[in-house]
């Protein structure tokens, strides 16, 4: 279809208009609004202890949950590329649970389970180990949400790939964990590496399941996100702003990852 | 030594390292995921089937479903024109900065929830420069959900649109069709699954959502209270059971779109070859 | 008829077409012939009215269509990759240009029956194009094309993506078409074989360039340029001259006119023998005989023989094209 030129700007104006009004404007606006009354006030405002303590937890959980999801992750991604076997079908739908089951049910789901009424929670407790309203629970929720990110990157990388090398190097006397080692990760670097950035972006980002299982304990199980809500609700409009606008740059820097490895990849292709 | 004597004992330990694999990682998915999720049915239905249809089918449950799924469809078809059109954009035009909107349509994705719902209500809340304030509406709820789905049908419609046999497109023109009979009769019924599939994926995204709409929306019980912040408050208020059958519906609807997803994407490869 | 006057066709810095014109006779089978880059699927493209020149005109039946979208031009085009609508059954593929026409039901169902028979798919209307062969979607395609009853039929290197022997067949089986139907058609290929074969006329392109236009027998006996020479068919050299393998004359004894040479390998290839001689300036030659020659001549390897041209005096290896600026030298 080649459209005529009034169409064209009129389709790329309405377009934009439309981001501009539910993405771009907002998102500038927050910036906008941030460093409004300086750039000092703003420091401040990210550096009480706090806020301190809540960066340090959401790196702390964020360095637990994407590491093991990346071991899953790439596992499960060989037996969903390279084998068949029974419940393939079944389970390769139960991985996309986390992107569409509700974060409040997630929580939930969580404080039944490791509650201290819960299936292992009053095992648990009774053995002195605390997981919900505390650091594991916050950690078993984020992992529950990112799990699909790695798995569903890398798949489609191994499908695409084929597992010829990995015979050619089987021919060549190398065994199974030399041939992963050698020849199937480095062909999967790049998946596991976008996988990863998803994974990274979703853990920090993530609010309503830690909403539920964390407690809000201030200073001791507040991530960044939930110091954000709690910073609003106590009126404390400048300093969740603070937050706001430091999550908002982690996620243009994740955007910003995303892009470059999304153009090495396509020159890697080529 | 032959090269099958050294493949033979090679492909037997491969293949018990991946059934160990699989047995592992399969472990892993049912302790974090299915584990907890059947705890929620189990304790959904603990109190019984009556307790069960007391919690699901009271007032306010109903109330909030219904308002959750009618303002997750509104969303969807939002974002199905808006998304088809920028989509097409993406494509097919060029301008300075498309690589930078294009970018940045990921946002959503990367962004936390808490802080989107934050940055809809700068615009569009008390405070707004623009004097737009929606802020404990119904149409807040719709923002919100807007922002948050904005990137599934473009994302889903994109890889589509780029492989498009735009030589079909020319057949059609040759055969003297005009743009609008291209796109209704070409084009559209090629994207159809694509579009379906975006916008499945949103719409169990907007019926599950919940951190852009617990600041702007104020949650008000029978205005602008959605199901996932119903189930918050009756957790808070120790109402587990409850707040456990009124998931096991929601936990239903997602299994349901997560099947309509997977026959969409069978559908939509049915011509191909 | 069609006619193209002076037309040019740049895609930024590359020119595609460089001050083309050509005249497609009425109810003709012409075909453009080139290797890759000539030029040909623009031109094509440009008279179908897919794409448009930067300078020049194009006219069809008189009328200046220079200007006019694809739409309006009555034309039918085949694509190498069929361009099927693979979302339509075979039937509402070969009824989409007559449904946009609006036409009543009964006569498009009546057409398009009429069509698939003449194609050979008759009974296929409830199939998708996936689920049948090249060869078919490509037929599916003409019948298509057929339908709106164009005047000029295009095709871009319509049987490229085919097997070699379905290639064969489907150009045989165009042909047979052509005649039955008479539509004016214009064929793009780069297989010299196929257009020697099937059209009435050949247009040899080359570098944005039409180098000659004339019938098969015109181009294969009297080429005017080194490179329609060499892209017609066998071309071998003797001294300046380019002659073709078989319009050598291999004699035991010196004959006037004829250079020397002596035999180095002698190939039966069935009905044809090919011998390889190496001339006294250590050039290479090949001459193609007929077994009943070679047996008469008795050739054998290390043989002194004497070769000369039987064709009549024709390109020079001089003449060679290297740039298009060198235009001066060629006939």
């Amino acid at each position: 279809m080649t459209v005529s030129r009034p169409w064209r700007i009129g389709l790329r104006t309405l377009a934009l208009l439309y981001l501009g009004a539910l993405l771009f404007v907002p998102v500038g606006l927050i910036f906008y609004r941030t460093f409004e009354h300086g750039i000092g006030a703003v420091w401040a405002s990210i550096t009480t202890p706090a806020a301190i303590h809540a960066f340090q937890l959401t790196l702390e959980v964020t360095a637990i949950a994407v590491p093991l999801n990346t071991i899953f992750g790439v596992v499960m991604a060989l037996a969903l590329a390279r084998g068949s076997w029974r419940g393939k079908g079944l389970v390769n739908a139960l991985i996309d649970l986390p992107f569409a089951v509700s974060p409040i049910v997630i929580g939930l789901s969580l404080v039944l389970v490791y509650g201290i009424h819960g299936w292992l929670g009053s095992s648990l407790t009774k053995a002195g180990i605390q997981v919900i309203f505390s650091l594991p629970g916050i950690v078993l929720a984020t992992i529950f949400v990112s799990l699909p990110f790695v798995v569903r990157e890398v798949t489609p990388v191994l499908k695409e790939v084929g597992d010829e090398q990995e015979q050619a190097a089987s021919t060549l006397g190398a065994g199974a964990w030399t041939t992963f080692r050698r020849v199937t990760l480095p062909s999967i670097r790049w998946g596991i590496a976008y996988g990863v950035v998803l994974s990274v972006a979703r853990c920090i980002g993530e609010f309503g399941a830690v909403s539920v299982v964390s407690g809000k304990i201030a200073g001791e199980t507040d991530t960044l996100t939930l110091l954000v809500e709690k910073r609003f609700s106590n009126f404390d409009l400048a300093g969740a702003y603070a937050a706001s606008a430091l999550l908002a740059l982690i996620a243009l820097a994740t955007l910003l990852a995303m892009t470059t490895m999304n153009r090495r990849r396509e020159e890697g292709d080529a | 030594m032959s090269a099958t004597a050294l493949t033979v004992p090679a492909r037997r330990a491969e293949r018990s390292y991946g059934a160990l694999g699989l047995g592992l990682a399969t472990l892993w998915l049912s302790v974090i995921v299915l584990l907890p999720l059947s705890a929620v049915v189990v304790h959904g239905l603990s109190g019984g089937a009556g307790a069960f249809w007391d919690a699901v089918t009271s007032a306010q449950a109903i109330a909030a479903l219904r308002f959750t799924v009618l303002v997750s469809l509104a969303t969807v078809a939002l974002n199905v024109l808006g998304g088809t059109l920028i989509a097409w954009v993406l494509v097919r035009d060029r301008f300075p900065g498309k690589r930078v909107v294009n970018a940045l349509i990921d946002l959503p994705f990367a962004l936390p929830t808490i802080v989107a719902g934050l940055v809809l209500l700068t615009l569009y809340g008390q405070r707004s420069p623009l004097g737009i304030d929606v802020a404990f509406t119904q149409v807040a709820v719709l923002l919100a959900l807007l922002f948050v789905t904005l990137p599934f049908v473009i994302r889903s419609v994109q890889p589509v649109l780029i492989e498009l046999d735009r030589e079909m497109e020319e057949a059609a023109l040759s055969l003297g069709a005009g743009n609008a009979t291209i796109f209704r009769r070409v084009v559209l019924p090629n994207l159809a699954p694509a579009i379906l599939s975006g916008a499945a994926l949103a719409f169990a995204r907007a019926v599950g959502e919940f951190g852009s709409i617990v600041l702007i929306s104020g949650n008000i019980p029978f205005k602008t209270q959605v199901s996932s912040v119903y189930v918050f408050n009756l957790i808070e208020s120790d109402a587990p059971i409850s707040a456990a059958a009124v998931s096991t519906v929601l936990l239903g609807v997602s299994l349901l779109v997560l099947l309509a997803i997977r026959g969409l994407g069978r559908w939509g490869a049915r011509h191909d070859r | 008829m069609i006619s193209v006057s002076g037309v040019t066709k740049r895609f930024g810095d590359y020119v595609a077409l460089d001050d083309v014109s050509l005249e497609v006779p009425d109810g003709s089978l012409t075909a453009l012939l080139g290797p890759s880059g000539s030029g040909k699927s623009t031109l094509l493209r440009i008279i179908g009215g897919l794409e448009s020149p930067d300078v020049g005109r194009v006219e069809i039946h008189g009328e200046d269509q220079t200007d006019v979208s694809a739409r309006r031009r009555g034309i039918g085009f085949v694509f190498q990759h069929y361009a099927a609508f693979k979302h339509m059954t075979v039937r509402d593929n070969v009824a989409f240009g007559l449904t946009v026409r609006k036409r009543p039901k009964a006569e498009v169902a009546a057409r398009v029956d009429e069509l698939l028979e003449i194609v050979g798919l008759a009974g296929y209307q409830r199939r998708y194009p996936s689920q049948l062969s090249g060869g078919q979607r490509q037929r599916m395609a003409l019948a298509r094309a057929l339908a709106v009853e164009p005047r000029v039929l295009l095709l871009d290197e319509p049987f490229g993506a085919l097997d070699a022997k379905v290639r064969a067949d489907l150009r045989e089986w165009l042909r047979r078409l052509h005649d039955e139907v008479h539509v004016t058609t214009l064929l793009v290929t780069h297989d010299q074989e196929e257009a020697m074969s099937i059209a009435d006329q050949i247009a040899v392109m080359d570098h944005s360039r039409i180098e000659q236009v004339g019938t098969p027998r015109e181009l294969y006996d009297r080429p005017a340029t080194p490179f329609v020479m060499r892209f017609l068919g066998p071309v071998t050299q003797l001294g300046e001259a380019l002659v073709r393998p078989h319009d050598i004359a291999l004699s035991h004894e010196a004959r006037p006119g004829s250079h020397e040479a002596q035999v180095a390998r002698v190939v039966h290839l069935g009905f044809e023998v090919r011998a390889e001689l190496v001339l006294g300036d250590g050039e290479e030659l090949a001459v193609q005989l007929t077994r009943g020659e070679a047996d008469e001549l008795e050739l054998a390897v290390g043989d002194i023989v004497h070769v000369r041209s039987t064709a009549l005096p024709r390109a020079l290896a001089s003449d060679e094209r290297r740039e298009p600026e060198a235009d001066a030298l060629s006939a």
